[in-house]
């Protein structure tokens, strides 16, 4: 059997490491959950060489679209260098062979942990979010036989008291990230944990959005042009993050901000988390901040 | 002038050969081979197997070399591989009244047909650091073991209860139609043959526990050991193309049926209920904790009071999984500062509203 | 006004194995009207207020309401989506137990506005307002919407049950032992306001009790119940004064000034 003659077989790995069965298993999943925007799919997810809660759902999404054309582009808190990134991207290197990009303008498909780039996206575009928790009533209610009974009804006031008690207690919806979201105004849905400042880019995206969790065995999508509606109250409508300053190092007004401490004396600047947008506009106008 | 933080693919890189040379540890000491780690840390292999779901011995140890001994994170290897291989199909059901026994205790009778074999146990060792094993020992004298009968089938301890009536039936077999955990996410009600095939690859820890709480009195099922068998039994598989059985394998498991507390109905006169065990290898503490925790599950269909975390089936089967559990402890390493940065932000907000209400006149009460 | 009733119950029978614990019971509930089943405990009461609320599914035998929308429906055959529609809109079960009809981990105001929230509300100032309006008409004092019930008396958390309830305006309301578990002040004003409400909002209800004092405050008919079956039922102050039944007789008999 094996290679090396010590009874181990060799390794050969398919394209994208998943075997084609799966793939097609990954993407009857896939179609389903377009067929029905926000409703959460299960799937027989499958142990990747990453760790559960490292992105598996996301990595088998990926692997069962991904094509010998396609262009990726793999991004972790905003940025293509954080070692989560790079370590997605070799994986799909190393098994697919496919052409890699920082540049969102590039990409076919673009995996994705915690945020949606600022350039914004277009028809033909994939995004592949990867989610920990799919389940946006989770925190109010652990079991999961009853929250399908809920999703299948509709009901979602619990959610909406949800909201309530944060605006009695904190005089405001106090979620920042992984706000949730009405799809297609049927299905709440979490839209990973991303900064809220990024739920307004769901609405109306050009691009598909399949999201992909690995540990709980859930894909979920937003068709291109679907509505997406952050929950809210109308005299507490739902508001995005503000910084009172620019980019650091591009100058942007309009971005997400990471924010950096410089010394020990809690110094700090405000840069953009978006790695390619900072480097493109630092590119394109090079004296576009000063510091 | 702030530099971006770069070179990540590096970092990686070098830390996967810090890994490699940790590994080997002091090139002057021998390299640990497959068979020694096979023939000598067995029941590490027994453990690996079992909760990686994929019975090779061979890939277990290497699994474990690699691993540098962490079970964990070799059962996460073993899955991983598992994921890679096809699927044929179904074997035959077991039959483990055929197994060819190294070991087979049972503690409801003083003694049974095919008697109380011992076998390689540490159950009556005293635990006391043995320091001769320290150095590589002369051989030893080969043991004497007892002549098991290989041709006559022993009778299962349940089974003789069975022909008295004092024991509920074993459900039906059934070899057509068999769910399977790893074809499908695990729904709820789950019926009970998803429930023994997610405890047997679940963590040995959390079972353990779990079912020490029910002999504490979270969820007490009055367990006693009917029966524990270790030995070896064949597996077998139709090919379509044969349509008759073949053994394709044999293999080392061990069995544990409890007999638990009786129960009757308006059908049934009171009889003893039981709880099943059964795992790769002689990992003979997992499967007895595995036989409490599936008794302890089948409180609701037992119309039993159930409020127990071993009861809980929805909380037991959801994190029994030591893959899953230690990938979703474990990403709490990556990164977050962008969901941070957001609840900064809003903390900041509400901080400088709640500066601006204390300096403001109080005007109206709570509205 | 129609001539079916609101409620309509035939044969219902539930049995737990063996046990059978209601056994075919009828009745029929009119707009306005409140209706008491009284016995001791294991007489089949709860068991009963359980089927004729949805909660529980009846052996044999039917329990239909009328909708607003489309006349008399049968509970247990509706979907479930319409069922549970039904049970916090157009009724409500007031539970023994506050733990079972109030969430304890939010607040009062979160509580009684949680009922318009799940039909479509999405004014937090007019939730609200509402909610304050509605602690108001339950007597609990308002500064204290924000509290979790865990906070509250027993007493408090009946008021808070009903007005949870009775926000959505529904015409049929349970009550589970309403005054268990009180002191006899707050037992009585307890009545009191329920009294007050029933006749102001023109509700029908049913009240399960062990205590004939509550049945002759606040009910019109009476339904006795025994191990599972009912041995007499009437206007209550006939069935009160002039029992016929044997065992009405000795639980009248058994309570001083019922």
């Amino acid at each position: 059997m094996g290679a090396r003659g010590n009874g181990l077989p060799s390794q050969p790995f398919n394209f994208a490491y998943l075997d084609e069965q799966t793939k097609k298993m990954i993407r009857r999943a896939i179609l389903k959950a377009i067929a029905v925007p926000g409703h959460q799919v299960p799937f027989a997810s499958r142990e990747m060489p990453l760790p559960y809660g490292w992105g598996t759902g996301g990595i088998q999404v990926t692997a069962a679209i991904l094509g010998a054309d396609d262009t990726l582009k793999v991004i972790d808190q905003g940025a293509d260098d954080t070692t989560n990134a790079v370590n997605i991207r070799r994986l799909f290197a190393k098994t697919a062979g496919v052409r890699t990009t920082t540049h969102t303008v590039e990409a076919t498909v673009i995996q994705s942990r915690h945020r949606i780039p600022e350039t914004p996206l277009r028809e033909g575009q994939i995004m592949v979010f990867q989610v920990p928790i799919p389940e946006p009533l989770r925190w109010l209610e652990p079991r999961e036989s009853e929250t399908l009974k809920l999703h299948a009804l509709a009901d979602y006031g619990l959610m909406q008291v949800h909201l309530y008690e944060d605006v009695a207690t904190h005089g405001r919806i106090a979620k920042s990230y992984d706000y949730p979201v009405m799809v297609h105004g049927r299905y709440l849905a979490s839209p990973s944990p991303i900064p809220k400042f990024d739920n307004p880019k769901l609405d109306r995206n050009p691009a598909l959005l399949l999201f992909g969790a690995g540990r709980e065995k859930r894909i979920y999508a937003i068709p291109p042009y679907t509505e997406v509606k952050s929950l809210d109250f109308e005299d507490h409508p739902f508001t995005v993050e503000r910084w009172d300053r620019p980019c650091a190092l591009c100058g942007a007004v309009d971005s997400f901000l990471d924010e950096v401490i410089t010394d020990d004396q809690g110094g700090r600047m405000f840069v953009c988390s978006d790695s390619d947008y900072c480097e493109t506009r630092r590119t394109e106008v090079p004296d576009a901040a000063d510091d | 002038m702030y530099v971006a933080v770069k070179g990540g693919e590096r970092a990686i890189a070098n830390a996967e050969r810090l890994v490699a040379e940790e590994r080997r540890g002091d090139p002057a000491v021998p390299e640990l081979s497959l068979v020694q780690i096979g023939e000598q840390l067995t029941l590490a292999v027994d453990r690996v197997m079992g909760e990686g779901a994929l019975y090779d011995p061979a890939l277990a140890a290497l699994a474990i070399k690699q691993a540098r001994g962490d079970l964990i994170e070799a059962i996460f290897l073993l899955r991983a591989y598992r994921t890679t291989l096809p699927r044929l199909g179904d074997a035959q059901p077991m039959d483990t009244a055929a197994m060819l026994m190294e070991r087979r205790i049972s503690a409801t009778f003083k003694d049974v047909p095919g008697g109380q074999v011992l076998g390689p146990t540490f159950d009556y060792t005293h635990r006391l650091l043995d320091f001769d094993l320290a150095g590589t020992a002369a051989q030893a004298e080969p043991v004497e073991t007892a002549a098991v009968d290989a041709a006559s089938m022993i009778p299962r301890v349940a089974d003789l209860l069975g022909r008295e009536g004092l024991i509920e039936p074993p459900p039906a077999a059934r070899s057509d139609d068999v769910p399977d955990l790893t074809q499908a996410p695990l729904g709820f009600p789950t019926p009970r043959a998803l429930r023994l095939q997610n405890l047997a690859r679940g963590d040995e820890g959390f079972l353990l526990a779990l079912g020490y709480s029910t002999q504490r009195g979270y969820g007490s099922t009055h367990p006693f050991a009917g029966e524990i068998r270790m030995g070896t039994v064949s597996v077998e598989y139709v090919p379509p193309e044969l349509g008759f059985a073949i053994e394709i394998a044999e293999i080392t498991v061990t069995e544990c049926d409890m007999v638990n507390q009786f129960k009757g109905s308006s059908e049934t006169p009171p009889q003893f209920t039981r709880g099943y065990g059964l795992v790769f290898g002689r990992s003979e503490r997992k499967a007895m904790a595995m036989a409490l925790v599936d008794r302890a599950l089948r409180a609701r269909e037992l119309g039993e009071e159930s409020g127990a975390p071993a009861q809980d089936e929805e909380f037991v089967l959801s994190h029994s999984d030591n893959v899953e559990a230690s990938g979703f402890v474990q990403h709490l390493k990556l990164p977050h500062y962008v969901d941070f940065q957001s609840e900064l932000t809003m903390v900041r907000e509400m901080r400088a509203e709640w500066e601006r209400a204390q300096s403001r006149p109080s005007t109206e009460a709570a509205e | 006004m129609t001539d079916a009733p609101l409620l309509r119950a035939r044969g219902v029978t539930r049995a737990f194995d063996r046990l059978v614990a209601c056994r075919n019971v009828s009745l029929e509930l009119w707009p306005g009207e409140v209706l008491g089943i009284v016995g001791e405990s294991g007489s089949g009461k709860t068991t009963l207020l359980r089927c004729l609320a949805g909660e529980l599914v009846p052996t044999t035998g039917t329990v239909e309401f009328r909708t607003l929308e489309n006349g008399l429906e049968d509970v247990h055959r509706m979907g479930e989506a319409r069922r549970r529609f039904l049970m916090r809109t157009q009724w409500g079960v007031v539970h023994q137990n506050a733990r079972d009809g109030l969430r304890m981990r939010v607040s009062a105001g979160g509580n009684v506005g949680e009922r318009l929230m799940a039909a479509g509300a999405r004014h937090y100032g007019r939730i609200r307002s509402e909610a304050l309006a509605w602690l108001d008409r339950v007597e609990l004092d308002r500064s204290r919407i924000d509290e979790l019930p865990g906070l509250f008396s027993g007493g408090m958390q009946q008021r808070l049950q009903i007005a949870r309830i009775l926000v959505s305006k529904p015409r049929l309301v349970f009550l589970d032992e309403p005054t268990g578990g009180l002191d006899v002040s707050v037992q009585a004003r307890l009545l009191d306001l329920l009294r007050r409400l029933t006749r102001d909002l023109g509700l029908a209800v049913i009240i399960v009790t062990h205590d004939l004092g509550v049945a002759r405050l606040l009910t019109h008919r009476l339904m006795v119940m025994r191990q599972g079956r009912v041995v007499e039922e009437g206007l209550t102050d006939q069935v009160l004064d002039d029992p016929h039944d044997a065992y009405t007789q000795l639980l009248v008999a058994s309570v001083i000034g019922a």
